[in-house]
């Protein structure tokens, strides 16, 4: 069943963010080297889109890119495109790019701890924020951010107002990151592992509180995470990827239920399911780990990327060619030269 | 039932800690608050809670690699706590630990082999030094990695890979207990897979019995025999783990099992979000240490501190409200 939300891109109006074909490429001792080789998606309002795969895959690569917030001199766009409203942003001055920082775009990390000021209070962080973007007076930038500290949750935001990033809770401070983020009133929230390290509980809260976010202000999420569990439970669609490249895309009950792609198989596989105990009756259940480890982008594999780990690679035909990203149906990408035979071998286990 | 391997009662590790002030007075932090649990040779039993509940303090406890403040622990008919410290080192042997972070857990100048062979010299084991290089080999082979390994260094290795030399050094010296201490915590789901079966099948082969320190849910589903749930230092509810998946009895329990996410879309059923987050372990809450965050406390549950009561086979609850 597809959702609405869910919908091929084609299918509604025009994307918030629209991103074809990205290379992004550092230089270091070692020379050049490829982190992001290939990445497009579209970005609805409103709607919301995983991107998963283990590290080292180029997810945070890819949300640095959009952002303009590569390290200087050493990262860069080598390639594609990133339109916001239609607009290319690949190659803006760094003024501009921090206009869209401040109005359009809003960001939040992992750890919220490093990108909040150790000496100053939340209250006037968020106020900050607010300024950067809104001509208005100091004390009704403060008065917004308490109104926004209470929009995320936080109890008794007048006091928490005044604290220090240190006397919160991880939870609470990823509240205040958040609410930084919505300062600028954004049409694009780039969330990268926002809840990974937190507790199930506070995960939980957090997850609750975009959704409710999304649902009052239509902004467009790209979440960022390794957990498909966590991608079950936000995404429209999602995209996997893998040593650089994105190697499958498609609208959420698509892919947990007809995964295409041997690499979304096994991420699947690996994944313990409720109800599944190694000490049922009988056998224990191995999980379906993938075998080995994700390469380099220093010592990519010829071929397929992914063959050396494949338990459906076929010499030659997997191990020469760069399989290209084929439609498995509409609006369900993949990139595998056998995707076909995968699907009917899968059926039959 | 036979005895158990390893029983565990009312434990109890405080830490002194010091005031903001030097003049403020000093306060105890109750990590771990009257733990106790029986555990079956060959069995996994797993410790879950949030980060803080006191889950590393009471594996260690149990191991005394910290000081319990009292308590009792059994291991195979022996207390633990009276034992001296030659007599400690002793049975040291038969317990050994897994660590969460493999990085930091290996010592970076030394070989994987000398890694995996140091146990083995300390404790006698192995006759000599090519019997003990033969047996690092075997067990660089049993948990996955190869012969050729032992001649290099830690950091030649990915993560996955560190945590199974990290399982091979536990396993060189033959012990009977394993305390496994968020071992998959910081792996990738494909990686963590592997290890994960590679437990499963040391497990089977070599009957180990094990603690195992977790904090995603499907993962200790997976593996454990018993969970145990624990929160402020307490366990809250304990029984096999089918039975505690299947009918989670204690508020916070339920609370934990429907936060965590699952990986099938529109599984998510009707949510117990809990509200807010732990209280600190300086000053818990009078009588059910839960009962700030409960969405079924009621005026009494401040009174008394709920007794671990049997509410089926090998299923116990503490909580007045339910069971
Ligand atoms: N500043 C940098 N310099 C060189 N290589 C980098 C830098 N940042 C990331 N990379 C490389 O880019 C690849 C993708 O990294 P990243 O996007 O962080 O992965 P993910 O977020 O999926 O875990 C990795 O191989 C990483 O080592
Ligand atoms: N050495 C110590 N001194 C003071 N407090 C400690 C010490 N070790 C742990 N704690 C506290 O004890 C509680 C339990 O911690 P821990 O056992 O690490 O929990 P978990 O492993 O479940 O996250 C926490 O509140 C922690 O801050
Ligand atoms: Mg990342
Ligand atoms: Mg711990």
């Amino acid at each position: 069943m597809m959702t609405d939300r869910a919908l091929p891109p084609s299918a509604k109006t025009a994307p918030v963010l629209q991103v074809r074909d990205l290379v992004t490429e550092f230089t270091t001792d070692e020379g050049r080297l490829r982190a992001v080789d290939g990445v497009s998606f579209d970005l609805h309002a409103g709607q919301t889109l995983a991107v998963v795969g283990e590290s080292g895959s180029g997810k945070s690569v890819t949300s640095l890119s959009v952002m303009g917030l590569l390290p200087a001199r050493i990262g860069r766009v080598a390639g594609g495109s990133i339109k916001l409203d239609g607009k290319d942003l690949v190659g803006i001055s760094e003024r501009r790019m921090q206009r869209v920082r401040g109005n359009d775009i809003g960001m939040i990390f992992q750890e919220p701890m490093t990108s909040l000021t150790p000496v100053y209070t939340v209250g006037d962080q968020i106020a900050e924020a607010i300024l950067t973007h809104r001509d208005i007076s100091r004390r009704a930038a403060r008065a917004r951010a308490v109104e926004l500290l209470e929009q995320v949750g936080i109890p008794e935001p007048k006091l928490r107002a005044r604290a220090y990033p240190h006397q919160l809770s991880g939870g609470m401070r990823q509240r205040v990151m958040i609410a930084i983020a919505l300062a600028c009133d954004p049409r694009v929230l780039i969330a990268d592992e926002p809840t990974t390290g937190l507790d199930v509980t506070i995960q939980a809260q957090i997850l609750e509180l975009l959704r409710r976010l999304q649902a009052e202000t239509g902004m467009a999420i790209l979440f960022i995470t390794h957990d498909l569990g966590v991608v079950a439970e936000i995404a429209d669609r999602v995209l996997v990827m893998y040593a650089g490249q994105m190697v499958e895309e498609a609208p959420v009950e698509a892919l947990f239920a007809q995964p295409r792609m041997p690499y979304t198989i096994g991420l699947l596989g690996s994944t313990p399911r409720p109800g599944a105990s190694a000490l049922a009756a009988g056998a224990a259940p191995r999980l379906r780990a993938i075998p080995g480890n994700i390469p380099s982008p220093r010592a990519l594999p010829q071929g397929c990327r992914f063959h050396p780990r494949c338990t459906h690679m076929r010499e030659g035909l997997c191990t020469t060619a760069a399989p290209p990203l084929d439609s498995a149906a509409p609006g369900h990408q993949v990139r595998c030269a056998r995707w076909r035979d995968v699907a009917t071998q899968e059926a039959r286990t | 039932m036979s005895a158990p391997l390893l029983s565990v009662r009312d434990l109890r590790t405080h830490f002194p800690v010091r005031g903001a002030t030097p003049f403020s007075r000093k306060k105890i932090v109750r990590a771990v608050d009257g733990l106790g649990f029986d555990l079956q040779r060959g069995q996994i039993l797993s410790l879950v809670g949030e980060s803080g509940s006191g889950k590393t303090t009471a594996g260690r406890s149990i191991l005394r690699l910290i000081e319990p403040t009292s308590g009792q622990v059994e291991f195979d008919g022996t207390d633990l706590l009276a034992l001296n410290a030659a007599e400690l080192r002793a049975t040291r042997r038969r317990m050994q630990i897994i660590f969460q972070d493999p990085f930091a857990s290996l010592n970076p100048r030394m070989s994987v082999g000398r890694i995996i062979a140091e146990g083995m010299k300390l404790h006698g084991i192995g006759e000599g030094t090519q019997d003990r290089r033969d047996r690092v080999a075997a067990l660089l082979e049993r948990v996955g990695l190869s012969r050729e390994h032992m001649t290099r260094y830690p950091h030649e290795f990915s993560g996955g890979q560190r945590q199974r030399i990290g399982i091979a050094r536990a396993l060189a010296v033959e012990p009977d207990f394993i305390l496994a201490d968020e071992p998959v915590s910081a792996l990738d789901v494909s990686i963590q897979a592997q290890v994960l079966n590679l437990l499963q099948d040391l497990r089977a082969d070599l009957g180990l019995t094990m603690v195992f320190i977790g904090h995603d849910l499907s993962v200790v589903e997976y593996l454990s025999d018993r969970v145990a749930v624990m929160y402020l230092g307490r366990i809250m509810e304990i029984a096999d783990a089918r039975d505690l998946y299947a009918r989670p009895t204690h508020p916070y329990t339920e609370a934990l099992l429907s936060a965590a996410p699952v990986p099938v879309p529109g599984a998510r059923g009707q949510r117990v979000l809990l509200k807010g987050e732990t209280p600190s372990p300086v000053a818990p809450p009078s009588g059910c240490v839960f009962r700030t965050r409960c969405p079924i406390a009621g005026p009494d549950c401040a009174a008394t501190v709920p007794e671990l009561r049997e509410i089926g086979p090998g299923h116990r609850v503490a909580c007045i409200k339910r069971g």
